[in-house]
């Protein structure tokens, strides 16, 4: 029988068209650099651990955490956040609340005893560490990781440096704290208090690296003439006497002056421990204070003052003169010639602080400028082997950027220690807020972290802010965007006309097939965190 | 009641799958196992929303039925691109009617399957618009009228893209088309009364009728299986974006469908025996010229000799539709 043409030939499918052929641009699945990550004075992979966050499993996400710093709990209550004001859901509604989610993580790690997974091989290695502040024990914590051994000496009576001795309990609860530190320790980290090392170079003796971290603690003086009854301290002094069993006497009007966090901190203190006034007494104006506005406003919400524009010119007894100031065009304060006085029981200065740099006399080929240290880019000093972080070398003052010294100086010193140099990854491109595609993710606004009472504030060293429970955590996590990072949403997988990418599965994210992806880009677009990227093909 | 959207975790519904969604709230297409109804290798244009279309409803329709199914398909661009003698791209027993019968086809192999005592195979009919709102017209509404068991699914890309765009009774005023071009005091398609499917269909008191888009998946699927879950006469009226016909660019074919729900210019509503039941409401509402604008098809509206006015009746389409079904919530406006 002679068959119509039509139905000769056997059906085949259209797997054997290659489409892939008409590609000019080709979908590539790359990481980008989330914004908040990028932000991060500690290097938080923060993207990482919210992911697992995500989930719930907030062990997974507080192991990812401390992969890059040791302080989660302390991180989560003290920390300026400047991931948040970089987080680009800020642009959508408004930011991630990362911080109260990290703290919700750490104090969760403390609650259920969650330990640091075994460090490397011993390298029997030894380093020296100077100080027991944030940077020195974060750099002990990585090191100790790192299999080498490890001894912090420190000066003071107990580990903790300025996250004890400077930040109020009101901050940061001691037991919190402590229970970070003992984790540091149980890696099997000694530590030396109450030991002042005078001489560095000799100190070094026995050890095959040294970090410096001695912090700044100093209290930086300005030349007011005091009567000698008037009564004058200073705020490092002050704070550090917090810890000690006798709280110190202020009196009923205390007068604190300088205009950064550590003033706001004074004054907040010294309402707690009874004084009725509080002001705060500052040469310039609100905008130009260099407090951090929401520690400004809890401050004034607790009844706290600040006089503007005011110049401290002389201390007496019970009282001060003060001098009206105006600021010229650049901003900077100029006297008036107009005085006042006002009642003080007693005056505090939180005019800065100064590193002591006694112990570093005498070290050859180092370098001090500005009473900082100076350090290579990979923290290590002008003499071999000995490396310097945290407070005392030039850069932002604030415990984040002392653990991320620590992290980083002990990546460094345990490169120097096998004789080889670390080179950090390169960054990948910023996942900006252009990359990303908002449509897809829920509306929900931030989770509103519980504030303590007003009364109680005032009153008590009690917590002020108070943290998040589970669910909320568990929400806040999810506000998450991903973003430049693959959350396996199945966008690509399933907006793709023709069937072009491949899901690996649960953990393995997908891949594209090159033989039929015709290169519309729809997976590009769609893709919520801008995982996606589209590059010309070679023709 | 309608779709309900899971609004949280993290995406919610809104993504096509969401690792956080507990499996039974997933979508098909989320599957590794879905079953592909078109496979790869078909010659639609890059970014067809045609091809995305018809894969996201048959996929639903297969999960629905357990694979048991039977589709129809009028000629056009789903026929010729996925199915050139002797490749198919069809993974399902699928049969190409003409242009103009799918419907009569659809009923047909209802009716034998019902002879045959298999009443767990269903049918589902699909066509373009051309296929549908024109020469199929007298077939469907026939189809309907018996209430045959059939779910006929209308791939809307508002025009005759298989032969090269030329106008139909679903292409919107303004447009332009092979056969209404951009000339004269009103350029594009005319404003006419249109012909408005969904509403015919629901004239005819059938079980169920709806509307969706590619641009809303879980919206899409939740219509489908609902669809294959009923008997008797069903009606789904699918806008897929056409690149080509529009003149957009590959990669916008899902925002422009979601610009066209969000602007008020489609309605997304599903109906029973003639009564809207639910309808999806705009989340974030725009004007139309964002819908217009990135399709070249509207060019002659903007630019160097721009028509205002036009846009502004188109506009007035939109908030007639955003008035009758209620399409926005009081917190959206
Ligand atoms: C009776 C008949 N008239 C005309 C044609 C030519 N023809 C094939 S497909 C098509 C247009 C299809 O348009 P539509 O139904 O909207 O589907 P689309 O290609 O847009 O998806 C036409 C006119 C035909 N195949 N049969
Ligand atoms: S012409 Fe339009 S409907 Fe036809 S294959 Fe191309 S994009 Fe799809
Ligand atoms: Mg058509």
């Amino acid at each position: 029988m002679i068959k119509p043409f039509a139905i000769t030939l056997k059906p085949g499918t259209s797997l054997s068209n290659l489409t892939g052929t008409w590609r000019t641009e080709r979908p590539v699945y790359l990481d980008r650099l989330p914004p908040c990550n990028n932000a991060c004075p500690a290097g938080e992979n923060i993207q990482g651990w919210l992911y697992h966050a995500e989930s719930g499993d907030y062990e997974q996400a507080w192991r990812v955490l401390v992969e890059e710093n040791p302080f989660p709990a302390v991180m989560g209550r003290v920390c300026y956040h400047p991931c948040e004001d970089q987080c680009n859901r800020g642009k959508l509604d408004s930011a991630v609340g990362i911080n109260s989610v990290e703290r919700f993580l750490g104090d969760e790690a403390i609650r259920r005893g969650w330990k640091f997974s075994k460090s490397a091989d011993a390298s029997g290695k030894k380093v020296l560490i100077v100080g027991a502040g944030p940077s020195g024990l974060s750099a002990a914590y990585h090191l100790a990781r790192m299999g080498h051994e490890v001894e912090i000496q420190e000066a003071g009576p107990m580990a903790g440096g300025m996250m004890r001795f400077g930040i109020p309990k009101y901050r940061l609860p001691r037991d919190v704290l402590d229970a970070e530190v003992r984790r540091i320790l149980d890696l099997g980290v000694r530590l030396k208090l109450n030991s002042r090392v005078d001489d560095i170079v000799q100190g070094m003796q026995g050890f095959d690296a040294a970090f410096l971290a001695v912090g700044a603690h100093i209290a930086r003086r300005a030349f007011i003439p005091a009567g000698d009854a008037a009564h004058v301290v200073d705020a490092v002094s002050l704070l550090q006497s917090m810890e000690g069993e006798e709280k110190p006497m202020l009196g009923r009007r205390v007068v604190v002056y300088g205009g950064g966090n550590t003033a706001i901190d004074v004054a907040r203190t010294a309402r707690r421990l009874g004084a009725t006034d509080a002001i705060i007494v500052y040469r310039r104006t609100r905008e130009r204070m260099p407090a951090h506005d929401f520690e400004i406003e809890e401050a004034l919400q607790e009844g706290v003052m600040i006089r503007w524009l005011s110049a401290i010119r002389q201390a007496d007894e019970g009282q001060l003169t003060v001098e009206k100031m105006v600021l010229d065009e650049k901003g900077m304060p100029v006297p008036t010639g107009e005085f006042e006085t006002m009642e003080a029981d007693t005056l505090v200065l939180a005019l800065g602080q100064d590193v002591d740099l006694a112990l570093l006399e005498g070290v050859p080929n180092l370098e001090i400028r500005n009473g900082t240290v100076q350090v290579s880019g990979n923290m290590m000093t002008g003499y071999p082997g000995l490396f310097a972080g945290g407070d005392m070398v030039p850069s932002e003052r604030n415990v984040t950027v002392a653990a991320g010294h620590g992290k980083k100086a002990a990546r460094h010193i345990d490169a120097y220690l096998r004789g080889v140099s670390y080179e950090p990854h390169a960054k990948h491109e910023l996942a900006d807020f252009g990359k990303l595609n908002t449509w897809y993710y829920s509306d929900a606004d931030k989770t509103v972290r519980p504030m303590l009472d007003i009364i109680r504030r005032q009153t008590s060293f009690d917590e002020v802010q108070g943290g998040l429970d589970e669910t909320n955590a568990l929400f806040e996590a999810r506000r998450c965007m991903s973003c430049g990072n693959c959350f396996e949403c199945d966008n690509c997988y399933g907006v793709c006309p023709d069937n072009a990418v491949i899901k690996l599965g649960p953990g393995r994210r997908f891949k594209f097939n090159y033989d039929y992806c015709k290169g519309c880009g729809l997976c590009a677009a769609e893709c919520p965190c801008g995982a996606i990227k589209m590059v010309p093909e070679e023709i | 009641m309608g779709f309900q959207p899971i609004k949280f975790y993290q995406t919610g519904t809104y993504t096509v799958g969401n690792r956080l969604l507990s499996p039974d709230q997933r979508s098909v297409q989320a599957d590794e196992a879905r079953s592909n109804s078109i496979n790869s290798g078909h010659r639609a244009c890059q970014g067809c929303g045609e091809a995305l279309g018809a894969r996201y409803a048959i996929d639903a329709a297969m999960a629905e039925s357990h694979g048991q199914l039977i589709a129809v398909n009028a000629t056009g661009c789903l026929e010729v691109f996925s199915t050139p003698y002797p490749e198919s791209s069809w993974q399902v027993p699928w049969i190409h009617s003409v242009f103009g019968n799918a419907p009569a086809v659809a009923t047909g192999i209802a009716a034998a399957m019902k002879v045959k005592g298999r009443t767990d195979v269903r049918v589902v009919a699909q066509g373009g618009d051309g296929g549908t709102t024109d020469i199929g017209f007298g077939c469907l509404s026939g189809m309907f009228e018996r209430n045959d068991d059939v779910l006929y699914i209308c791939y809307d890309n508002e025009a005759y893209m298989n032969t090269g765009v030329q106008r139909s009774s679903a292409t919107p005023p303004a447009a332009r088309t092979a056969t209404t071009m951009p000339v004269g005091p009103e350029p594009g398609n005319p404003f006419g009364q249109g012909k408005n499917l969904p509403e015919i269909a629901m004239a005819h008191g059938i079980p169920y009728v709806a509307t969706a888009t590619v641009a809303d998946l879980r919206d899409l699927e939740y219509k489908v299986r609902r669809a294959m879950r009923m008997h008797g006469a069903r009606y789904i009226h699918l806008f897929v974006p056409c690149p080509l016909g529009w003149g957009t660019a590959s990669h916008d074919t899902i925002r422009i469908a979601r610009l066209a729900k969000e602007s008020g210019l489609f309605p997304v509503f599903e109906a029973e025996h003639g009564e809207v039941t639910s309808v999806l409401k705009i989340r974030r509402k725009v004007g139309v010229e964002e819908y217009l604008l990135p399709q070249k098809r509207f060019a002659h509206l903007f630019g160097s000799h721009p028509h205002p006015e036009m846009v502004s009746r188109i506009q007035e389409i939109a908030e007639r539709n955003i008035r009758k079904y209620g399409l926005l919530d009081e917190e959206a406006a």
